[in-house]
C-alpha cells in the first residue's frame, strides 16, 4: 500500500473515538462510556462501570417517557456493553420494538441490534416476523431494504413460507439494490431451509442473467453452494460463467466496481471457484474455460496484492480442472512469482499454492527447493508451518527421516495445542507408513508421545498398540519390534528424573506387561520394580496407575518370585481409589492361584477374542436357590420404571401376591442378573483398563490390517532384490541431485552448502524421471512391502475428498502398483489370500462376509494386471509423468490407445429383468454410462421392503471383458444391505451381466446422487474406468403404510415432529380432496387410511421403518396439509413432495 | 467463509465485533483475548496471517487500530487482507464529513459488505448508498 494512503488512513482511529470538538449530542453518551472504559486500569473496574451503566440503561429503556431517538442511543450503548462481554438481555425486546415502531435510522438501528443480539433459534425472533412482513410491503424503499437485510441475516426457518412470496416478488423490482438484497435473502433461506426454496431455482437463473452486475454477483453465492453439492447439475451454465468472467476481466464493468484499478476482484475470485468445481474431472467442460483462464493469468500484471489473490485462485483452478499443458506452465510460472517474492504474505500464499499444486506436479517442488529450505528456517512460525505442510505431502520412504525430524523440531518449540495435535498426528501417520526400520519407528513414536504430551489424541497410542499387538505376517519380525520397544521403554524408565506424559506411561506399561517375556536376559522382578517405582509417584494419574498395576499383574504371571508383591500390595491395597484397591486384591488372589492366573492372563493373547458369558449362566444355580427361598425375580430397570409409572396412573386390580407365584425355573431365565449385578459391575470397573485394551476397538478391530513394519525385515530378506530394483532409481537420483547441486555450490559458504545438503535429502526421490503422483504416494518404494491398513486407507480417502482436486490421476494408477506388491511378496499367506480373493470374485454373496479380502483386492486378476503395467510403453511423457509412480510402469487410460477399434453398438443387447423382479413395479431401463466397448444400464425396482437398483453391465465389444468391477459409493443417508462392490471376473463378448444393490434411506433427503465407477479390462490390456451417477429420489423410498383409522389415531399422538402448510387450490369442488388424495396415493405411494367429509388421512413409511402420517383438510379452496413423523426432516421433505404433486392435480 | 470481523485498538480493547457464526457471549470474550494476544505483538515484517485453532486470522494495522478477520480454509487470505483495506477505504470515504463516534453506522456499513460470512458487495458507492440515503432522509 502506498504511503499516501497509509497517511490518510492513519487518521482513521480518530473516526472511531469521540472528537473532542463535537457537540454533546446523543452519541456522545456512548463516547463518554467508551472513554470511561478506555481510561480504566483493571478488569474489575471495567466490570463495575459497565454493571452501573447497564443498570442505568435498564431503567431508561423501560421508562415510558423514553423517546425512540433516545431508545436508539440506548441500544447502541447496549450493543457496546454486550460487545465487551456483558449480557444485556433485558434490551432485546426493546430492539425488536424499535425495529417495529421507529422510522428510518431508528428502525435500522433496531434491526441492527436484533441481528447482533439474537441467535437464529431465539424465541423473540418470532416477534420480528410481522415487522419484516410489514416492511417488505412498505412503499419506502429503505424500509424494504432493511427488511431484506435482516431476512438475509437471521430469520426463523419455519416462518419462511410467510415471507417467501413477498421476497420472490422483489426479484422483479425495478431497483437493483432491492433485487440484489432479495437474492441474498433467498440465499439465506437456502442455507437454513433448502427445501423451502427448491421451487424457485428458475428464478436464481434469472438473477444470474440480471442486467445489473450486482444482482448477478449475489446469485453466484447460491450457485457456488448448489454446484458444490451437485456439480453435474449445472454444467450447462459453464458458458454463462465463462462469459461473465470474460467480461469482468476485459474491464466491461463500470469503473466503480474496480478496486485499485482491478475490475471486481472478489467477483473474479468467486467465478474462478465456481469454474473450478465445474471443470473438475470433466474435460469437455474444462475446455470451455481454457481461454478465459489464459486471459486471467495474462491480465494480472499489476503488482498489487489483489491481483495476487486472483492469481492464487487461477492457479488452483488450472490445477484442478482437466489439465492443459501451456496453462499449467503459466500457472507454475505465476506460482514462482509468489514464492520468490520478498513480501512475506505472498511467500506464504505461494507455499500454500505449492502444496496444492504438487499434488499434480512434483517438479515444481524441485524448482523451488532452495526457497523451501529457507522457509523451513523462517523466523515466522506460520511460514514454517506451511512449509511443513508442504513437506508432509511430498514425504516418501527416502526422505521420511529428515522430514519427520523437522516436524519434531517444530513441535518441540510450539506451544499451541491445536497445532501440536494436528502435527503429532501427521508424524505418527508418516512414521507408520514409511518407517525405514524398527529402531527408527519406536524412537520416533517415543518422541511423538513425549512431545505430544497429554494433548495427544487417544487414537495415536491406540493405533500404535494395535500395531504392536496384532503384528504382521512374520512372527520373528513382530517379536523383534516388540522386544525393541520393551528395551527402549526399560531404558527410558531407568532415567529417574524425567516425567513422562500419562499416555506415554500407559503405552509403556501396556507394552511391558504384554511383552516383557520376550526379553529373556532381564529379570521380570526388575521390570516389576521399575514399574512399581511409578506407582508411588504423585505425578502419575490414577488412570495411569491402573494401567501400571495391570501390567504388574501380567508380569507376575511370568515369575514365581513374589518378593515385590507385599510392596505392591502396600502401595495399592490401601489406595483411596477403589479401582486400584480392587485390582491389587485380584492380583493377590491370582498370585496365590496359578491355575486361574494362567487362564485369566494368557501369554501374548491380547488380540484373541475373549468369550464372555454375558448371560452369567454359571450363576443359574444360585439364582434358582434364591428364588426358591422366596426372593423376587429380577426385573430390568426400564421394566421397573414402567411398572412404577403405570401403577401410579391406574388402579391395580390384580390380586396381591400373584407375582411371587412364578416358578423358579422360568424366572431363572429372565432374572439371572439380579443377585450378582453388583459384583459383576464392580469387576468390570476394576478391570476397566484391561478390558478396555482387550475388548475395545482400539486393539481388536476385526479385519483391520496393519500398516507398519514390513520393510524392516523384508529389506533384509530381499536385500539383493531391493538393490537391483529400487536403489538404482533412488541412488541415481541422489547422485544426480548432488552433482547438480555440487556444480552450483562451488563458491558457496558452508551454511549454504548445508542447505544444499538438506535439500538433497529432502527432495530425494522426487526427480523428474521419477515422478511420484500423490495418489500413488502411499505406494512408493518401500510401501510395496506393506499391507495397507484400514486406517490409512481411511485417511487417504479423506485426503482425497478434502482436496479432491488431485483426482486427475485415476485411481487405477495405483492398482497395478498394489498388485505388484502383492505378487512380489508371494508368501504363502498372500497366496492363500489371492485364492480367497478369486473365490470371492466369482461368488459375490461371499464378498460381504470376507471383508479383508475385499479390502485388499477389488477383483482384478493379478497376472493380467502385471502384464499390463509392464507391457505398455510410456510413449506420452507429459501424461505419463502425471500418472506414473516412481517405480512402476505407466498405465495409460484406454482412450489413449489406438489398438482397440470401436464397435458399433449391438442392438440385441438390451437388458431385461428376471421374472421374479419383473413382477414388482419398476422403472424403465436407463443408460447410465457407455463407451464403445461397454454400456451400463440401470433399473429401479420398488420392492416392498427396499429399493433395488439393478445394474446391467453389457459388453458390446467383440472380445471378452475381464475383471470388471462396479463400485458404488454410498452417500450419507443411504444404506446398503450388502457390499457395494460388484466384481465380474469375466464377461463374454456381446453379453450382459447383472447385479443388484438393495438400498434403504436412513436420512430423508429429497434427492440423492448415487455415484459409482465401472472398471474393466479389455483383452488383458488396459484398465478402463467409467464413472456414472444415478439420481435417487425420496419417493423411491416411500412405501404405503397400511393402517386402520384407530391405529392411525394412536400413532398420530405418539409422533412429535410435524409441519403444516396450506396449499391453495384452484378448484373449489367437493371432489378436490378426493382427487388430491388419489394423486398423492399414485405419485407418492401413500396409503389412504380414511376420508371423512372434508378431511382425509393417509400414511406412508420411509424405508426401512420411519413412518409418516398425513392429515389433510379441504376448505374454501385451501388444502391444509399436516404431516407428522418420528423423524425430524421427513415431514419437511414430504411436504415438499406434496406441494410438487398437488400442483399436478388435474382440475 | 468469514467467521468474524473485529476492530481492536492498540491497547487490546475491542472497538467492534461481528460474528457470522453463533457464539456465546463469554466464548467471544475468551476468543477475542486470544486473538489480541496472537496478533498485536507481531512485527511489521511478519506475515499478516496467523493460525488460530481451525481459523486463519488475517489482520491489518492502521496506526493504532487493528482490523482482524477470521476465515476458514476455503477463503483466500490475500483477498481477505484486501477486503479489510476496502472496508477501511469505505469508512474513510464516509466519515470524512462528520467525525464522531458511530458504532451503529460502522456496523451498517459492514452489513452491506459482508453477510453470512460472504463478501456480498465491494463497490464503494453501492456499499454506502443505503446509509447515505438514510442520512439524507433523517436530515430532512
Amino acid at each position: 500500500m502506498s504511503d499516501v494512503m497509509e497517511k490518510t488512513l492513519s487518521a482513521l482511529p480518530s473516526l472511531l473515538s469521540l472528537d473532542p470538538g463535537a457537540k454533546l449530542s446523543a452519541a456522545s453518551k456512548l463516547g463518554a462510556l467508551i472513554r470511561g472504559v478506555t481510561e480504566l486500569a483493571s478488569k474489575q473496574d471495567e466490570e463495575k462501570l459497565i454493571k452501573k451503566e447497564l443498570a442505568a440503561l435498564k431503567e431508561q429503556v423501560s421508562a415510558p417517557t423514553t423517546s425512540l431517538k433516545q431508545m436508539r442511543e440506548c441500544l447502541v450503548r447496549l450493543i457496546y456493553c454486550e460487545m465487551l462481554g456483558y449480557e444485556a438481555s433485558f434490551g432485546y425486546i426493546h430492539a425488536i420494538k424499535l425495529a417495529q415502531q421507529g422510522s428510518l435510522m431508528e428502525k435500522r438501528v433496531g434491526y441492527l441490534a436484533v441481528s447482533l443480539f439474537l441467535s437464529e433459534s431465539h424465541e423473540l425472533l418470532l416477534l420480528l416476523v410481522n415487522t419484516v412482513l410489514k416492511d417488505l410491503q412498505s412503499t419506502n424503499l429503505l424500509e424494504v431494504c432493511m427488511a431484506l437485510t435482516i431476512a438475509s441475516q437471521l430469520f426463523p426457518p419455519d416462518m419462511i413460507p410467510a415471507v417467501l412470496p413477498l421476497v420472490e416478488e422483489k426479484l422483479q423490482h425495478s431497483k437493483e439494490i432491492i433485487r440484489r438484497k432479495a437474492v441474498l435473502a433467498l440465499y439465506k433461506f437456502y442455507l437454513i431451509a433448502p427445501n423451502q426454496v427448491q421451487h424457485i431455482h428458475d428464478k436464481f437463473r434469472k438473477a444470474l442473467c440480471d442486467r445489473d452486475p450486482g444482482v448477478m454477483a449475489a446469485s453466484l453465492h447460491i450457485y457456488l453452494l448448489l454446484i458444490k453439492e451437485n456439480p453435474g447439475g449445472y454444467k450447462d451454465l459453464t458458458r454463462s460463467f465463462v462469459t461473465i468472467l470474460k467480461q469482468v476481466v476485459g474491464g466491461k464493468l463500470a469503473v466503480d466496481f474496480n478496486y485499485h484499478s482491478v475490475p471486481a476482484p472478489w467477483l473474479q475470485i468467486q467465478l474462478l471457484r465456481i469454474l473450478r468445481l465445474l471443470g473438475k474431472d470433466d474435460q469437455i467442460t474444462s475446455e470451455l474455460m481454457y481461454d478465459v483462464l489464459d486471459e486471467s493469468l495474462r491480465r494480472a500484471e499489476i503488482n498489487h496484492n489483489i491481483t495476487y489473490a486472483i492469481l492464487f485462485e487461477c492457479i488452483q483452478t488450472v490445477y484442478t480442472i482437466h489439465p492443459k499443458a501451456d496453462l499449467l506452465e503459466m500457472a507454475a510460472k505465476c506460482n514462482g512469482k509468489f514464492i520468490l517474492s520478498p513480501k512475506i504474505n505472498l511467500k506464504y500464499l505461494g507455499l500454500k499454492a505449492l502444496s496444492y499444486v504438487i499434488q499434480q506436479d512434483l517438479n515444481l517442488v524441485l524448482q523451488h527447493q532452495m526457497t523451501i529450505i529457507e522457509c523451513l528456517d523462517h523466523s515466522d512460525p506460520i511460514i514454517k508451518r506451511e512449509t511443513l505442510e508442504l513437506l508432509y505431502r511430498i514425504t516418501n520412504a527416502q526422505n521420511v527421516a529428515v522430514i519427520v525430524q523437522k516436524m519434531l523440531d517444530y513441535l518441540r518449540q510450539s506451544k499451541d495445542e491445536y497445532i501440536t495435535i494436528s502435527l503429532v498426528g501427521k508424524v505418527a501417520e508418516l512414521a507408520e507408513k514409511y518407517a525405514p526400520n524398527n529402531e527408527w519407528f519406536i524412537q520416533t513414536m517415543n518422541a511423538v508421545f513425549s512431545v505430544g504430551g497429554d494433548m495427544i489424541p487417544s487414537d495415536i497410542p491406540n493405533n500404535f498398540l494395535r500395531l504392536l499387538a496384532e503384528g504382521f505376517d512374520d512372527e520373528v519380525e513382530d517379536e523383534q519390534l516388540r522386544l525393541y520397544a520393551v528395551n527402549s521403554y526399560l531404558a527410558l524408565l531407568e532415567k529417574s528424573n524425567i516425567q513422562y506424559p500419562q499416555r506415554f506411561l500407559q503405552v509403556m506399561s501396556w507394552v511391558l506387561g504384554e511383552y516383557s517375556y520376550l526379553k529373556t536376559e532381564a529379570k521380570v522382578e526388575d521390570v516389576i520394580r521399575s514399574l512399581h517405582c511409578l506407582l508411588v509417584k504423585s505425578s502419575v494419574s490414577l488412570e495411569t496407575k491402573a494401567w501400571i498395576l495391570n501390567a504388574i499383574t501380567k508380569l507376575f504371571r511370568l515369575t514365581l518370585n513374589v518378593e515385590v508383591l507385599p510392596e505392591v500390595m502396600q502401595t495399592c491395597g490401601n489406595s483411596m481409589d477403589s479401582c486400584l484397591r480392587q485390582c491389587s486384591f485380584e492380583l493377590k488372589q491370582l498370585v496365590e492361584n496359578r491355575e486361574i492366573m494362567n487362564t485369566v492372563l494368557p501369554l501374548d493373547k491380547s488380540c484373541d477374542d475373549i468369550v464372555v458369558d454375558a448371560s452369567l449362566s454359571f450363576l443359574d444355580g444360585f439364582v434358582a436357590d434364591a428364588l426358591g427361598g422366596g426372593a423376587a425375580p429380577y426385573k430390568p430397570h426400564h421394566q421397573r420404571q414402567e411398572e412404577k409409572l403405570s401403577q401410579e396412573k391406574v388402579l391395580n386390580f390384580e390380586p396381591y401376591g400373584l407375582s411371587f407365584a412364578t416358578s423358579p425355573q422360568t424366572s431363572s431365565v429372565t432374572g439371572r442378573q439380579s443377585p450378582t449385578g453388583l459384583s459383576f459391575s464392580s469387576e468390570i470397573s476394576c478391570n476397566s483398563t484391561e478390558a478396555g485394551l482387550k475388548d475395545s476397538d482400539s486393539l481388536k478391530l476385526d479385519g483391520v490390517k496393519k500398516v507398519w513394519g514390513k520393510e524392516g525385515y523384508l529389506r533384509k530378506k530381499k536385500e539383493s532384490k531391493e538393490e537391483t530394483v529400487a536403489s538404482p532409481n533412488s541412488e541415481g537420483d541422489v547422485t544426480a541431485d548432488c552433482t547438480f547441486t555440487a556444480e552450483k555450490t562451488a563458491g558457496l559458504s558452508a551454511e549454504e552448502r548445508e542447505k544444499q545438503l538438506l535439500a538433497s535429502s529432502l527432495f530425494v526421490g522426487l526427480g523428474s524421471n521419477n515422478l511420484v503422483n500423490l495418489m500413488g504416494k502411499t505406494q512408493s518404494t518401500t510401501q510395496k512391502f506393506r499391507r495397507k491398513s484400514k486406517i490409512v486407507e481411511g485417511q487417504n480417502s479423506h485426503e482425497r475428498t478434502m482436496s479432491a482436486q488431485k483426482a486427475i490421476v485415476p485411481p487405477l494408477a495405483e492398482i497395478p502398483s498394489l498388485m505388484d506388491n502383492v505378487l512380489e511378496r508371494c508368501n504363502p499367506f498372500q497366496e492363500s489370500k489371492e485364492n480367497l480373493l478369486r473365490k470371492t470374485t466369482s461368488d459375490p454373496p461371499d464378498v460381504s462376509s470376507e471383508e479383508p479380502a475385499k479390502e485388499s483386492g477389488e477383483s482384478w486378476t493379478p497376472s493380467n494386471n502385471l502384464q499390463t503395467s509392464r507391457a505398455v510403453p510410456s510413449s506420452k511423457e507429459s501424461v505419463s509423468g502425471l500418472f506414473a509412480d516412481g517405480n512402476f510402469d505407466i498405465v495409460q487410460p484406454a482412450n489413449c490407445s489406438s489398438a482397440l477399434v470401436a464397435r458399433e453398438p449391438i442392438s440385441g443387447l438390451t437388458p431385461s429383468l428376471p421374472v421374479e423382479l419383473a413382477e414388482h413395479s419398476h422403472s424403465k431401463f436407463e443408460l447410465v454410462c457407455a463407451n464403445e466397448n461397454i454400456a451400463l444400464f440401470s433399473c429401479k425396482v420398488w420392492k416392498a421392503d427396499c429399493l433395488l437398483i439393478i445394474l446391467f453391465f453389457t459388453n458390446r465389444s467383440s472380445i471378452e471383458v475381464t475383471n470388471a468391477t462396479i463400485n458404488i459409493a454410498l452417500t450419507d443417508g443411504l444404506e446398503a444391505c450388502e457390499s457395494t462392490d460388484f466384481p465380474f471376473p469375466l464377461v463374454e463378448s456381446l453379453t450382459t451381466v447383472r447385479c443388484q444393490l438393495c438400498l434403504q434411506m436412513t436420512k430423508p433427503c429429497a434427492r440423492v446422487l448415487l455415484t459409482g465407477c465401472v472398471m474393466y479390462h479389455l483383452e488383458s490390456s488396459q484398465c478402463t474406468q467409467e464413472e456414472f451417477a444415478l439420481a435417487l429420489f425420496l419417493t423411491d423410498f416411500i412405501r404405503p403404510l397400511k393402517l386402520s383409522t384407530e391405529e392411525f389415531g394412536h400413532l398420530w399422538l405418539s409422533l412429535s415432529n410435524d409441519v403444516k402448510q396450506n396449499l391453495s387450490f384452484t378448484s373449489n369442488s367437493p371432489e378436490a380432496l378426493n382427487l388430491a388424495l388419489r394423486t398423492l396415493q399414485q405419485e407418492l405411494k401413500l396409503h389412504i387410511v380414511d376420508i371423512i367429509g372434508a378431511e382425509g388421512i393417509a400414511a406412508c413409511q420411509l424405508l426401512s421403518s420411519t413412518s409418516c402420517l398425513l392429515h389433510c383438510r379441504f376448505h374454501a379452496g385451501v388444502l391444509s396439509v399436516w404431516l407428522r413423523s418420528g423423524c425430524g426432516v421427513l415431514p419437511d421433505c414430504l411436504l415438499y413432495e406434496c406441494q410438487r404433486v398437488i400442483r399436478k392435480v388435474p382440475l | 467463509m468469514i467467521k468474524f470481523f473485529l476492530l481492536v485498538n492498540k491497547q487490546g480493547q475491542i472497538r467492534l465485533s461481528r460474528y457470522y457464526e453463533p457464539m456465546k457471549i463469554h466464548k467471544r470474550t475468551l476468543l477475542e483475548a486470544d486473538i489480541i494476544k496472537n496478533c498485536l505483538p507481531r512485527t511489521k515484517d511478519q506475515c499478516s496471517f496467523v493460525e488460530y485453532k481451525d481459523v486463519k486470522l488475517v489482520y491489518r494495522q492502521y496506526a493504532a487500530l487493528f482490523v482482524v478477520i477470521g476465515i476458514d480454509d476455503t477463503e483466500n487470505e490475500l483477498a481477505a487482507y484486501e477486503l479489510i483495506h476496502n472496508f477501511v477505504e469505505v469508512l474513510d470515504k464516509y466519515f470524512s464529513r462528520v467525525i464522531m463516534f458511530n458504532l451503529d453506522k460502522v456496523h451498517i456499513i459492514l452489513d452491506e459488505m459482508i453477510l453470512n460470512g460472504r463478501v456480498v458487495e465491494t463497490n464503494k458507492s453501492r456499499i454506502l448508498a443505503p446509509l447515505l440515503a438514510l442520512d439524507k432522509m433523517t436530515e430532512s
